[in-house]
């Protein structure tokens, strides 16, 4: 796999899932196990450039993918829009979510503007805007248990405001 | 998860001869449902065979004039594609209702179509399912109902179909294509690919064990106004309580098909015919025989608004 711009190479276990393999083999442990079941979102990390659970997917699967998780958007010093934008926005209480969501949102950003539709876009026909109602539908697939989802919505507007 | 061997098939072929090699073998594809299962040790696969390499990811236009939509196309990629989003709206519509973006850009539509219920006692493994193990039981009946089957269910199960995706799908008589380890192909229509409990809950569609689906084709498109409604607990990222897929022409009549009340989508032809009089006469025929518990009368009332809503929509 190419991970955050690395090729790593490595052997494992078929039960092995691709966010074990993150975290517990390439020791990438930003990418969170929530649920472990696709459920809360804490896994959110792109492969080949779209968003997906890592938990629900083999590490075996992914033989050749380019994978980025949070460690791959930024780092200390050198955060990504997004991360800085959580930031300012206080977007976030206890973080344990934080990576997924960020993940998540630089995607859905980026399918927005690859003009996929939502469940609550008015027009399929349109291209989508990035509207408060639009970024509630599309990170409903992120759980944060702080309740932090005004303030996420506000730093993913501004960081999509900053590339329109 | 259970241990398991692993291999990647080259063609649709292999991967049917495959699977009938091997005992207690499954395909994977986006796997969202399959490893959550087997995580919870409800799916047991000895062996997986990964499909995804196989190319049938693709959106063509059939010489009929419709769409043949590849196995393995991402829900994402069917909901985005422009000809289904002008041509078949119903569908595009049914599948932006269901999941998450980044389940969704996994799932596949083949995958959409096998994955299981999601009844809880199906997932409980301390409880008897006839899903599960067949002949343990059924620990639904009497049990939590409020999200199960309200028509078409049986002494031996009471579950529901998850999928948004198929409801549409039914509503556009869609046809499922597969291919056998011996190289038969044939096509399925969806009205047959999804069968209704039973005494064998446990086998939920017509496949053979060594089947294989390459495709599912929507025939040209039919006009009208396309319509998804989906009933649900939270707004978003949850599973239909009821849900409506309607296509409905300029002079009332028209199509329509129901998730979340059967263990397949409900469709009854025959009372579309009432359509024009209302979602009432309309509801009435196609819940006809509907045998709710206690616990999911509500959906009975719910699909009969619903329906007066989608058609009020769709005359709008």
């Amino acid at each position: 796999m190419r991970v955050n711009g690395d090729v790593r190479a490595i052997q494992l276990d078929t039960r092995t899932t691709l966010l074990d393999a993150l975290r517990e083999h390439l020791q990438l442990t930003g990418s969170k196990k929530g649920c472990d079941h696709g459920q809360c979102g804490a896994c959110t990390v792109m492969v080949n450039g779209q968003r997906i659970y890592s938990c629900l997917t083999l590490a075996v699967m992914h033989d050749g993918d380019a994978i980025t998780t949070i460690e791959g958007l930024g780092q200390p010093g050198n955060l990504h829009p997004m991360q800085a934008a959580f930031v300012r926005h206080d977007g976030y209480q206890c973080g344990y979510c934080t990576p997924g969501q960020i993940c998540a949102s630089v995607a859905a950003l980026e399918e927005i503007k690859a003009g996929v539709p939502s469940h609550v876009t008015a027009d399929l026909m349109a291209m989508p805007q990035v509207t408060a109602e639009e970024l509630r539908e599309r990170m409903s697939g992120n759980i944060c248990r702080c309740g932090a989802y005004s303030n996420i919505v506000d730093a993913i507007t501004e960081v999509a405001g900053r590339q329109a | 998860m259970r241990p398991f061997t692993y291999e990647r098939a080259r063609s649709p072929a292999e991967a049917a001869t495959a699977v009938a090699r091997q005992p207690d073998s499954k395909f994977i594809a986006g796997g969202t449902n399959l490893l959550d299962l087997m995580k919870l040790q409800i799916e047991t696969p000895a062996h997986l065979i990964d499909v995804n390499g196989l190319g049938l990811d693709r959106i063509e236009a059939t010489p009929e004039g419709g769409l043949r939509i590849g196995a393995l196309v991402r829900n994402t990629s069917l909901a985005a594609d422009e000809r289904v989003r002008r041509d078949y709206g119903v569908l595009a519509r049914a599948l932006l209702a269901g999941a998450s973006g980044q389940l969704r850009n996994k799932a596949t539509t083949a995958g959409n179509l096998l994955q299981r219920t999601r009844c809880p006692y199906f997932y409980g493994t301390a409880q008897p399912c006839n899903k599960r193990q067949p002949g343990s039981g059924c620990a639904a009946i009497g049990g939590v109902t409020r999200q199960l089957g309200v028509i078409g269910t049986s002494e031996a199960c009471i579950a529901t179909h998850p999928s948004d995706m198929a409801v549409a799908m039914r509503a556009l008589d869609a046809v499922v294509e597969t291919i056998r380890a011996d190289g038969t192909a044939r096509r399925i229509p969806i009205a047959e690919f999804h069968r209704l409990p039973g005494e064998t809950p446990h086998i939920e569609t017509a496949m053979a064990r060594d089947e294989f689906i390459t495709a599912v084709t929507l025939p040209p498109p039919i006009g009208g106004r396309h319509v998804y409604r989906k009933v649900r607990d939270r707004a978003s990222y949850a599973f239909a309580l009821v849900s409506v897929a309607a296509v409905v022409q300029r002079d009332g009549t028209g199509r329509v098909a129901l998730g979340g009340v059967a263990h397949k989508p409900w469709r009854v032809e025959a009372a579309e015919a009432e359509l024009p009089r209302g979602a009432k006469q309309a509801m009435a025929a196609i819940l006809d025989g509907a045998q709710p518990t206690h616990d999911n009368a509500f959906k009975v009332t719910l699909a009969e608004r619903t329906l007066a809503s989608v058609l009020a929509e769709a005359r709008g």
